[in-house]
């Protein structure tokens, strides 16, 4: 089914009694050419390219609940490309396109809105900092504006001016940034994927990888064998749990990121705004709620749900930017199970198992990636080869020193 | 989540610092791949998990706790002790 104006028109016309869902939920097959683990964002998103960029016609995705339950679903719907090390900013560049077009080529309404990200900045040594990473952003075609304190002002005149221990000195604008809906666009690629014949399967765990002679053959699921030619896992949050089925380790520990929603007001913030002097970013959907989030709690967790000092720290960082949302009330916070990866970027990569290949370590930066993921990671599994924007994402970088670390934090998960 | 510091008794996580697993031993060997996986490799299970945390904010010992990563709960606490 094609959504159009006809389409709605017509439907409204004849009663909405003809629609038709979204997409198609598959049973399980004996074989695919390409089994894909995980019915996130990033999954689906895989299997809509290996189909339409790769011609590959047998297609899964598993999904061991329902689509988009994860962390598709957990996120602050947060896209931008404003990254400083070439590495990142090439491939994170390449996915801010992608979602430029995302919407006519899905043909579905992901809600892709470019209301600006602004990263506010608060000391000189934050601000040259800002302008070299505004210059990276600007060498990969992103764009970016370095604000001084008074063109902050006039685009966000309801910032904290006075604070005098977090002097609000300017900001680091991408236009082009802003948000997404994020249960929409995991819709979008399931519907534009199924179309093209992928068969997505829910409740349909992985229990485990079938290798036989250094090869992958097949993986064993709640709903029965599956045999695949090439199997991807890409389940960020329980990376090493699949890859533990294929004898690997990871350099990544599972973290809980918190995220919260205040009550619905009328419109007040246009951007996205990230706080500098702590760990704080928020921008509100269209529903009216204040989406906002900050640090991750800092201990390996797969509850899916986080503790108090982290609320109060985010609410902190937010009090300190803009103290008039300190009588709104939060209306929800939830957790999702991030990838953290020894250092701070993400891996797409093949495995030492031929034919099983691995997207992993998305931090909490992975629904920016969902279009690039998807994108490299099929060409990745279609060619045996890596796409030149995600190049520099490979396994064995830590082996061979070339980390992507963009805080330059070290090997400690938790500080990315 | 609340640590039963063996010092300080019951005490609200905000005073402790989390490292991580505490499994990794450093290599004694010049041998690249061990020395690759003490540094990068972690088991990162869904499962009862020792890890160390410094209780920074009370007595500033060097705890091992074993914690359920699925529920958060504390099964065990011990004071790290320096190995010879």
């Amino acid at each position: 089914m094609r959504y159009s104006g006809w389409s709605l028109a017509w439907n409204a016309l004849t009663g909405n009694k003809h629609w038709r869902p979204v997409w198609r939920d598959a049973s399980p097959k004996a074989s695919y050419d390409v089994v894909v683990i995980g019915g996130g964002g990033h999954g689906l998103a895989t299997a809509y390219y290996l189909a339409k960029e790769h011609g590959i016609a047998s297609i899964a995705v598993l999904e061991k609940n329902w689509i988009g339950s994860g962390n598709a679903g957990r996120n602050t719907t947060i896209i931008r490309s404003n990254y400083l090390l070439p590495g990142n900013e090439r491939f994170y560049e390449w996915s801010m396109k992608l979602w430029e077009g995302l919407e006519q080529d899905l043909n579905y309404n992901a809600m892709v809105s470019q209301r600006g990200v602004i990263n506010i900045y608060h000391s000189d040594a934050q601000r040259d900092a800002f302008a070299r990473r505004g210059n990276s952003m600007r060498l990969h075609g992103a764009g970016g504006d370095l604000l001084d304190r008074t063109q902050v002002r006039a685009l966000l005149p309801y910032l904290d001016y006075e604070n005098a221990r977090f002097p609000i000195q300017g900001g680091l604008l991408q236009r082009r940034g802003g948000t997404a809906r994020h249960d929409a666009v995991v819709w979008g690629f399931a519907h534009a994927a199924s179309e093209r014949g992928v068969d997505i399967v829910q409740n349909c765990e992985v229990t485990g990888i079938t290798i036989k002679d250094g090869q992958v053959i097949g993986v064993e699921t709640s709903r029965g064998a599956i045999a695949a030619k090439k199997v991807a896992i890409v389940v960020a949050g329980n990376s090493s749990r699949l890859a533990d089925m294929a004898g690997l380790r990871l350099p990544i520990e599972s973290h809980v990121l918190q995220a919260f929603v205040s009550e619905g007001v009328k419109p007040l913030i246009d951007h996205v705004i990230t706080f500098g002097a702590g760990h704080f970013y928020i921008s509100q959907s269209d529903k009216g709620g204040l989406v906002f989030g900050g640090d991750i709690d800092g201990y390996n967790s797969y509850a899916q749900r986080g503790n108090l000092p982290t609320v109060e720290d985010v609410c902190e960082g937010g009090m300190a930017l803009m103290p008039m949302i300190g009588r709104l009330r939060v209306l929800r916070s939830w957790g999702g199970l991030v990838d953290m990866s020894m250092d701070g970027s993400p891996i797409i990569d093949r495995t030492p198992v031929r034919g099983l290949y691995l997207n992993a370590g998305w931090c909490y930066g992975g629904f920016k990636a969902t279009p690039g993921s998807g994108w490299c990671f099929a060409h990745l599994i279609a060619r045996d080869a890596p796409h030149p924007a995600a190049d520099a994402f490979r396994l064995d970088r830590f082996a061979t020193g070339h980390v992507l670390d963009e805080r330059g934090a070290g090997a400690q998960p938790n500080l990315h | 989540m609340r640590i039963a510091c063996p010092h300080c008794g019951p005490r609200d996580v905000r005073e402790f610092s989390y490292l991580g697993d505490a499994a990794p031993k450093r290599p004694e060997a010049n041998a690249p791949e061990r020395f690759t996986a003490y540094v990068y490799l972690r088991d990162n299970p869904a499962a009862p998990h020792r890890e160390l945390w410094y209780h920074g904010a009370g007595c500033q010992a060097w705890l091992a706790v074993t914690r359920d990563t699925r529920s958060h709960a504390v099964l065990a606490v011990q004071v790290c002790k320096a190995e010879a």
